[in-house]
């Protein structure tokens, strides 16, 4: 999935010259952690609410929050920007925020801000792919590590005329074994659980009994 | 008048059927019957046929294009392979047979009926066992359900009442199909204590999940740990339902009585005994005349041990519902007459014994995690606050 698929288009954003205090009033009104900051349709810099709340003076001093009027936020913005491309991978985009340690990525597209994903997003975007708002049976088999396993188990599910919402494979519990976690469309998931096992191959149960 | 109960049913229930090795047996209904008519629990003054739904009915709560569909798959003659005809049809849960959109209209309507009779006042209680298909949706049949007649019964309860309705539903799945038809909807309050998702169909029933826009804090969920026994189980409907009927009032509750939490049932991994379903109705019943006037619709649900389940949960939940004493035991003349068929040995009391079935071993930790998960739901529900 790209990143175009995942993003939200409409950004809210705000001016170098906007003021500190209504940097923060946007940010709470609209429950953003982030606001791109962007002059001429061009991203020049991007501020979190966390940036805006460490410019905040200590409630304690009463006489300084006036200054937060006057300061534009272009004072305390981060301008080294670390962006996506609406062609990224969504995965890569997953994989840039966790490396960098950052909460979201401006989306620019021919140097103009098209969208912004976020770490909600991203959530978003794998909870879909996990077929988990799809009606579905959740059934787990453990497999040798090696190739062939999923094109087997996927050939019991043909047999068997069972629809798959989705598929993951995970690296198993033990060395040489893999996970596939299957998402089936079907409230009757026995029948292939029997015939999983009866391949020679483990399904992981609910695991309470012992 | 008052006090009177009806019961619909018709033989024609018997044609919703997927086929011979489907888990969705009707055949369920007819042993169900006959355990009722040799208990001689079914005078006929209680008898109701029902009719089936009109078109305007079903498109209350489906798409025009999913009816359509169905009824076309309805005219395919029997044995051919289906097309591809999407909408959740033809599929292993829900193959497609002759005349299913005429088998599933009469089951919508004979839950239309029974709100009818309970709406208008004509009866306090009605019972339809057939219905209770809570998983359909509004475009897609799911989960072996076609057409959803809870949904279509609250539909017709909204627009004829105007009243506010309480939908209860204990069957081991999420009761997803009535949630998401209601889900923003204010005056229909959706209650729906399950096995948690993690390893059951349909997967949803999260305790997060409370509706939307107007509708936020009018669904309730509380999915349940697999494995959970009676007393957990009761613990948590005591918990939530006496304080949720008194704040939120409703006019009537409908009550789905899924008996697939029982340990025989072999499509979930919850440890109920028959207690529960003699539990459940009790409770109910009560709560309906403390707040509701008496009105409440009762409809079945799953079920998937059809002998020694699902006659003796739902016979209990009628006895309750009509007012009727049970024995304890079951009568020789049903064991005599079934026994033979059945491939399994059939239970002879109503109440499991205690000892029934080994204590399960995290026992304590279930019990901790459901308590949890009910101090969840209710905390996060405003209107309860
Ligand atoms: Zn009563
Ligand atoms: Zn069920």
């Amino acid at each position: 999935m790209l990143v175009e698929q995942a993003m939200t288009r409409d950004v809210i954003c705000v001016s170098p010259d906007t003021s500190i205090e209504e940097a923060l009033a946007i940010t709470t009104a609209n429950r953003i952690r982030h606001l791109p900051v962007v002059c001429n349709e061009q991203l020049v810099g991007i501020i979190s609410d966390r940036d805006l709340r460490n410019a905040m003076p200590s409630c304690l001093v009463q006489e300084q929050t006036a200054a937060l009027k006057d300061t534009p936020v272009s004072s305390i913005m981060k301008s080294d920007v670390i962006t996506a491309h609406p062609l990224d991978f969504v995965e890569d985009a997953a994989n840039f925020l966790y490396q960098k340690r950052i909460g979201c990525l401006p989306v620019v597209s021919c140097g103009k801000l098209v969208g912004i994903i976020t770490e909600r997003d991203i959530l978003h975007t794998l909870v879909e792919m996990m077929g988990v708002s799809s009606p579905t049976s959740r059934v787990e088999v453990q497999v040798p590590d090696r190739p062939g396993m999923l094109a087997e188990i996927a050939d019991l599910l043909r047999a068997r005329k069972i629809n798959v919402a989705s598929v993951m494979v995970f690296p198993g519990p033990t060395e040489g074994q893999k996970t596939i976690v299957f998402r089936l469309k079907t409230m009757d998931p026995r029948r292939f659980v029997y015939d999983v096992q009866n391949a020679g191959y483990q399904v992981v149960q609910p695991p309470v009994i012992g | 008048m008052k006090n009177q109960v009806a019961f619909v049913y018709s033989q024609s229930f018997l044609r919703y059927k997927f086929g011979e090795d489907h888990p969705f047996n009707p055949k369920r209904l007819q042993i169900t019957w006959d355990l009722m008519q040799k208990l001689g629990l079914l005078d006929a003054s209680y008898l109701v046929e029902p009719r089936p739904a009109s078109l305007d009915e079903l498109l209350r709560v489906h798409h025009p294009d999913f009816v359509h569909a169905v009824q076309k798959a309805s005219q395919l003659p029997p044995d051919t392979d289906p097309p591809v005809i999407g909408f959740g049809l033809g599929t292993e849960d829900t193959p497609i047979f002759p005349n299913m959109h005429e088998a599933s209209s009469l089951i919508v309507g004979g839950t239309i009926l029974a709100a009818e009779l309970v709406m208008s006042g004509q009866v306090e209680h009605a019972l339809n066992l057939a219905g209770g298909l809570h998983h359909a949706r509004h475009k897609e049949a799911s989960g072996f359900c076609v057409y959803n007649d809870i949904g279509a019964a609250i539909a017709y309860i909204r627009e004829r009442y105007n009243a506010r309705v309480l939908y209860l539903d204990t069957d081991a799945h999420h009761g997803d199909g009535v949630q998401w038809l209601f889900y923003d909807d204010p005056d229909v309050l959706t209650i729906s204590f399950h096995e948690t998702g993690k390893y059951l169909y349909p997967g949803t029933g999260d305790v997060e999940e409370r509706g939307d826009g107007r509708g936020y804090g009018y669904s309730l969920n509380i999915p349940l740990e697999p494995f959970t026994e009676d007393d957990s189980w009761i613990a948590a409907l005591e918990s939530v339902l006496p304080h949720v009927f008194h704040k939120f009032k409703p006019d009537v509750v409908i009550s789905q009585n899924g008996c697939d939490a029982h340990q025989y049932d072999p499509l979930t991994h919850l440890s109920a005994t028959t207690r529960l379903y003699r539990e459940i109705p009790k409770m109910v019943h009560q709560l309906a005349h403390e707040v509701c006037e008496g009105r409440w619709i009762a409809v079945g649900g799953g079920g998937y041990d059809i002998w020694r389940v699902v006659p003796r949960a739902w016979t209990m939940l009628w006895a309750e519902l009509s007012g009727q004493p049970l024995p304890d035991e079951l009568p020789q003349s049903w064991l005599d007459r079934w026994q033979p068929e059945a491939p399994v040995a059939l239970p002879t009391t109503f109440v499991d014994p205690p000892d029934l079935f080994p204590p399960i071993p995290r026992r304590a930790e279930i019990e901790e995690k459901n308590r949890i998960t009910v101090r969840r739901a209710l905390l996060g529900t405003p209107f309860l606050l």
